[in-house]
């Protein structure tokens, strides 16, 4: 490896380094304090190097920058993984999200049942991160696919981390579905290393225009409709898209809530990163997009009408936001359907993949809040039904207030991150000629509307059985406050994030010819 | 001096105030905390002081130049935020921050006690936000935004008593009556909006309009959409009636609310985009809304017994004058008047609360005698009176004078009509505040709350809401201050625009000349003496307004002091015209039967029931049912076990393939 390779790579580097440091603090001293407090103030070293990375603080590695402003790395490790500002948007996304989830667990992990494994969960959360970090950054097939296994293995290990009989099974099954998933995925990076010969995606595009191709077929031939659809099927069971959701409403209700929180928001986020790049990069000829296109716009319309309609009936909270996962989903796949090439008038090209990365970042900070709020109520009423909320506004109204308002952006009212994140995907489809799509989705919000508002009902107007007041530890109401505060100044302030994103998108080629 | 994240300040602190009482005052500190008080008087008085600044740089380097920034671009949409710093602006900033600034001080001793105390603070901050926030914004639809806050803090402010069922049925009303007004509002900012997405940046219009890009026909619809919202947020005819319930709410939300805020956001609305307006036809009908309206307010301010439903008519009736002034594009003239008007309403409310905490009613019929309890509140409100009257010096002389003599050098019909009801206006004017000020503090002790409650339970009629115990002494000084130092405005600031001589550092004319030296709204010096940048003393005018109110204040002498015409003979002589204005032209009953219940209800709304019933809840019945059985079917899949989630995940690649295979 050269200096410029670890330069790329330093802050997956940072991450791994930070994951061994909090496992040997764990050893040596047995403080789940110091655990939590090292692993926080460690994640300021892969930050201020993502950040410098972005705005290159100290010395500059990039190459390009001088001419066109924006940094460009170039690639490393003879051309597997590229740490630009696509992956750095991500790299940000992820590491905020990573704090929130080490400050919300600290209370968890220094309980009785898990502080013999506190450091464990920590430093299992910070190596799946590590492998997200490149996961993001990687633009080629082998790195992507370890990446993932990477990303995977540890929150099998997270899922059953109570050795419970709930959380055990919980962890075997996210194990084998993974697995297929992967052996899926698998067999669609096969396949289209057996058509192009190539498992760069750089390379598979230029090759993919260069192939014969038959008119007739989707995608121009058969193999390459496989590839994706078996690549997309892949994601998909991390992107918690249907028909690859099943495990998700059954891991969430038997894992601890600090890993659902992290799962929900961080290995989707990282999914969609990395399937935008592989579209984009390797598929994103004109005329594939038309093709992939549609088969996102069909998986969005049916992901989000069975999330939402599922969701209606449950009676658990974990569950019920299981199924909410699953809709946002689908919400999120219209800004993946909503591609450049289908544009009418085109004045903006990069309005659905700019969507999907607002979208994701929007939500990333109202889920946390949501599900920290969540920890922070189970873990002192030991109950997760939807009863078990009732007449919350009375007996911890600062709870309340940020569960209230996290499950107000999740249904999209206005002036929340949710509403607004709506309105552009929902915009960009209409743009990209999709406008049917976009009509379910606001049909599909109505729906959702029922089963929000049912979870506030219980919180607001419902009265409780036993009264008593409590507040929340510290930090977690510290993580839940600052991801709904996030969520509020990102929906009055979108540009704040859009310019960033757009920023972040002009490295992908097929969007730069758009603009 | 100052900069745009100065001028972000202004707007702000209030907003921080608020956000701090609201969250952490009410949750930590209690929900009658004096620290609620002092927070909201720093905010408003660093606000305050900001606004100063911002009148001096705008004075000597003319608006400050502000970048408009992107808020969100959508596709072809793309909306933008941004400030507005010019002469208005700077004008409007001091007599919002300043009057408020004066208020809150006030409520520390008027709402002290209160059980929502906090809440009250809550609530002033957040209007006065909204309010600064209106008149910064660089933008039609950042306007529409700051114009619906202005709406929701009113309605909270006018309800703030909400256990009294009369509080917030007012609360209720004025909000949905300024709602109505806004819906034309909204109309005409989508039409300006679907001509050019560009025209939303009020500096661009400007620049649009000059250079002769919009079409006349189109002016004409956005100003009369922009004239209905003004029309119901400043309570001209025909929204007016919600402006005398409003009165429903603490008397210092009544002193800020409708002195120098909310109710003059219609008439800030309308000069704001004076160059549009001038460039339609609408002009003539905001001159015959504003003269109608100032005369038609001005005759229910004559028979009203409640000390505020006669101030509410007198700022009603002033706000007309200021339309009326726009109308006839005496733009200067109609700030002006604006900014004396804001300082002796102020004080002329500040002083009813402080009277009504004496006699513990706001009936006049009840008062009486007052003077010698509480003379420096007399000696303010007769200042204040006489300033509203028009006389010589006082500073509603200059501004009405002004007004007045435009009207008359116009020549047009409409201004010869206008200037007619002006003077009509100014006589009945000066009438009704005297007949105020003499029931109040003149002749004899009537009895106050205690008599006004017993005569109530006498005639078995529901007890008077807002009556209380009356205990004879002036107000302690955080009240009286406030009421002084607006008093001695009212005298003061007249001279800012003086026709005559120039005095001091201040040059004649130097208000008139400051306001219209603004070239994006008046490009040449001919727009600006056109409106009103150097009006001249217009002598007649001047002596025939005078006459006519000191007609007036002698009228209510003769009537209210020496008793040599009765009251009640008068009433008794003209019995159906008293009834008729005492009524208030029955127009409360005219849109609750006619409109609301015979049209509304009867029609629409029944119509609406019939549609409802009908398609939308069958709709929703079968829908609902379609929506659960998809979740019933869709959960026997969700049935626990690995193997069927394994096989799931296989079909569903298979069944992706075959659809694309056969409909791709």
């Amino acid at each position: 490896m050269t200096a410029h390779d670890y330069w790329v790579l330093s802050p997956a580097i940072a991450m791994a380094l930070l994951a061994l440091v909090t496992v040997s603090v764990d050893l040596v001293t047995r403080s789940m304090a110091k655990v939590s407090t090292v692993a926080f103030l460690g994640l300021s070293a892969p930050l201020i190097l993502t950040l410098n990375l972005w705005f290159g603080w100290f010395g500059d590695p990039a190459t390009a920058r001088e001419a066109t402003g924006v940094a460009d790395l170039g690639s490393a490790l003879f051309g597997t993984v590229e740490t630009d500002r696509f992956a750095l948007f991500f790299d940000f996304l992820l590491l905020t999200v990573t704090a929130g989830t080490i400050l919300a667990s600290a209370k968890y992990i220094a309980s009785e049942r898990m502080k013999d494994y506190g450091g464990e969960f920590v430093s299992l959360v910070l190596l799946s991160v590590t492998g997200m970090i490149v996961l993001v950054s990687a633009t080629e097939l082998i790195t992507i696919y370890v990446a993932l296994e990477l990303t995977a293995l540890p929150v099998v290990a997270l899922a059953a981390i109570h050795r419970s009989k709930q959380g055990v099974e919980s962890g075997t099954k996210f194990f084998v579905l993974s697995a297929i998933s992967s052996a899926i995925l698998l067999y669609g990076f096969a396949y289209i290393y057996g058509f192009t010969g190539s498992t760069n995606l750089a390379v598979i595009m230029e090759r993919l225009t260069v192939l014969p191709n038959d008119a007739g077929v989707p995608f121009g031939s058969y193999a390459v409709l496989l590839a994706v659809i078996m690549i997309v099927a892949g994601f998909g069971f991390k992107m918690a898209v249907v028909p690859w959701q099943m495990w998700v409403p059954d891991v969430y209700q038997g894992a601890p809530t600090p890993v659902v929180a992290f799962l929900s928001v961080a290995s989707k986020a990282a999914a969609f990163a990395v399937i935008m790049r592989i579209m984009y990069v390797a598929f994103g000829d004109p005329a594939l997009m038309q093709d992939w296109s549609g088969l996102f716009a069909i998986l969005a319309a049916v992901t989000m009408t069975l999330g939402n309609t599922l969701a209606l009936s449950q009676s658990n909270i974990k569950r019920l936001l299981g199924y909410s996962t699953i809709a946002q989903a689908g919400y999120i796949l219209v800004g993946v359907a909503s591609v450049p090439a289908n544009q009418v008038g085109a004045t903006f090209a990069g309005a659905g993949p700019q969507g999907v990365m607002y979208y994701l970042a929007g939500y990333a900070f109202t889920n946390l809040a949501v599900f920290f709020a969540v920890i922070a109520i189970t873990s002192r009423t030991n109950d997760d039904s939807i009863e078990g909320l009732n007449g919350l506004l009375k007996r911890s109204p600062l709870l309340a207030g940020v569960l209230v308002f996290g499950l107000l952006s999740l249904l999209g009212m206005p002036p929340t991150v949710g509403f607004m994140a709506k309105v552009v995907v929902f915009g960009s489809a209409i743009n990209a000629n999709l406008t049917w799509l976009a009509v379910v989705g606001v049909v599909n919000t109505v729906i959702a509307a029922y089963y929000y508002l049912r979870v506030i009902r219980a919180i607001v107007f419902e009265d409780a059985e036993d009264e008593t007041k409590f507040s929340a530890d510290k930090p977690v109401l510290v993580a839940a406050g600052v991801a709904a505060i996030g969520a509020g100044v990102f929906g009055l302030a979108p540009f704040l994030l859009l310019e960033f994103a757009e920023q972040a998108l002009s490295i992908l080629p097929a969007i730069v010819t758009g603009l | 001096m100052i900069t745009e994240g100065l001028a972000w300040l202004i707007i702000a602190l209030p907003i921080a105030a608020m956000l701090v009482n609201g969250v952490l005052v009410r949750a930590f500190v209690g929900s009658n905390s004096k620290y609620a008080g002092y927070i909201t008087v720093a905010a408003i008085g660093g606000s305050f002081v900001l606004s100063l600044m911002t009148l001096a740089t705008v004075m000597s380097d003319g608006p400050l130049h502000v970048d408009t920034h992107d808020w969100i671009t959508i596709g072809g949409l793309n909306l933008t935020f941004g400030l507005m710093v010019d002469q208005l602006t700077s004008i409007m900033l001091v007599v919002v921050s300043g009057v408020s600034l004066l208020v809150q001080i006030y409520g520390q001793a008027y709402m002290h006690g209160d059980k929502s105390y906090t809440r009250y603070f809550t609530y002033m901050a957040l209007f006065t936000a909204s309010m600064l926030g209106l008149v910064l914004s660089g933008n039609l639809i950042q306007i529409f935004v700051f114009w619906e806050l202005v709406g929701v803090s009113s309605y909270l402010l006018i309800g703030f008593w909400m256990d009294r069922p009369t509080a917030a049925a007012a609360a209720k009303k004025a909000f949905l009556m300024t709602r109505f007004g806004d819906f034309g509002f909204l109309l005409g900012i989508l039409y300006l909006y679907s001509q050019n997405s560009s025209y939303m940046d009020i500096s661009t219009l400007y620049h649009e309009i000059e250079a002769g890009h919009i079409a006349v026909g189109v002016a004409t619809w956005v100003s009369l959409g922009l004239l209905a919202g003004a029309i119901g947020k400043s309570a001209q005819f025909p929204l007016h009636n919600w402006l005398p319930d409003a009165m429903e709410g603490p008397t210092s939300v009544s002193a800020l609310i409708h002195s120098a805020t909310m109710v003059t956001a219609g008439v800030f609305l309308v000069a704001r985009f004076f160059p549009l307006f001038e460039h339609s036809d609408a002009m003539t009908l905001v001159a015959l809304v504003g003269g109608f309206t100032a005369v038609f307010a001005a005759t229910m301010g004559l028979v009203a017994n409640d000390i505020k439903r006669v101030l509410a008519y007198s700022t009603v009736s002033q706000l007309g004058y200021m339309m009326l002034a726009l109308g006839v594009g005496a733009y200067a003239p109609a700030i002006f008047h604006l900014f004396t008007h804001a300082f002796f309403k102020a004080a002329l409310f500040l002083g009813a609360g402080s009277v009504h905490h004496a006699s513990g009613t706001f009936n006049m019929n009840y008062m009486g005698g007052l003077k010698k309890h509480m003379p420096r509140t007399y000696w303010g409100m007769v200042i204040a009176s006489l300033s509203l009257a028009g006389l010589f010096p006082f500073s509603g002389f200059w501004s009405k004078d002004e007004i007045l003599g435009h009207a008359a050098h116009v020549g047009t019909t409409t201004g010869n009509i206008v200037l007619a009801l002006g003077l009509i206006a100014a006589l009945m004017t000066a009438f009704y505040m005297f007949r105020a000020v003499f029931l109040t503090f003149h002749g004899e002790w009537k009895g106050g709350g205690e008599q006004e409650i017993e005569d109530a339970e006498k005639a078995g009629e529901p007890l008077p809401v807002g009556s209380a115990h009356s205990h004879f002494g002036e107000s302690p000084w955080l009240m009286v201050g406030p009421i002084m130092l607006l008093a001695v405005l009212a005298i003061g600031i007249g001279f800012f625009s003086n026709p005559l001589v120039d005095i001091g550092g201040i040059d004649k004319h130097a208000f008139a000349h400051y306001v219209t030296h603004n070239h994006e709204v008046f490009p040449t010096s001919e727009a600006a003496k056109h409106a009103g940048s150097s009006p001249e003393l217009n002598v007649p005018i001047a002596v025939i307004s005078t006459v006519l109110a000191i007609a007036g204040i002698g009228l209510a002498y003769l009537m209210y002091i020496k008793g040599s015409i009765s009251p009640q003979a008068m009433g008794a002589r003209f019995q159906p015209l008293y009834n008729l204005m005492f009524r208030k032209y029955y127009f409360d009953e005219m849109y609750e039967n006619v409109v609301v219940r015979k049209g509304f209800y009867k029609y629409v709304a029944d119509a609406l029931r019939w549609f409802d019933e009908h398609w939308i809840d069958n709709a929703n019945v079968h829908l609902s049912n379609w929506v659960s059985r998809i979740g019933k079917s869709g959960a026997l899949v969700q049935n626990g076990q690995t193997q069927t989630y394994a096989v799931g995940m296989v079909v569903g690649v298979v069944a992706v393939v075959a659809a694309f295979l056969l409909w791709g």
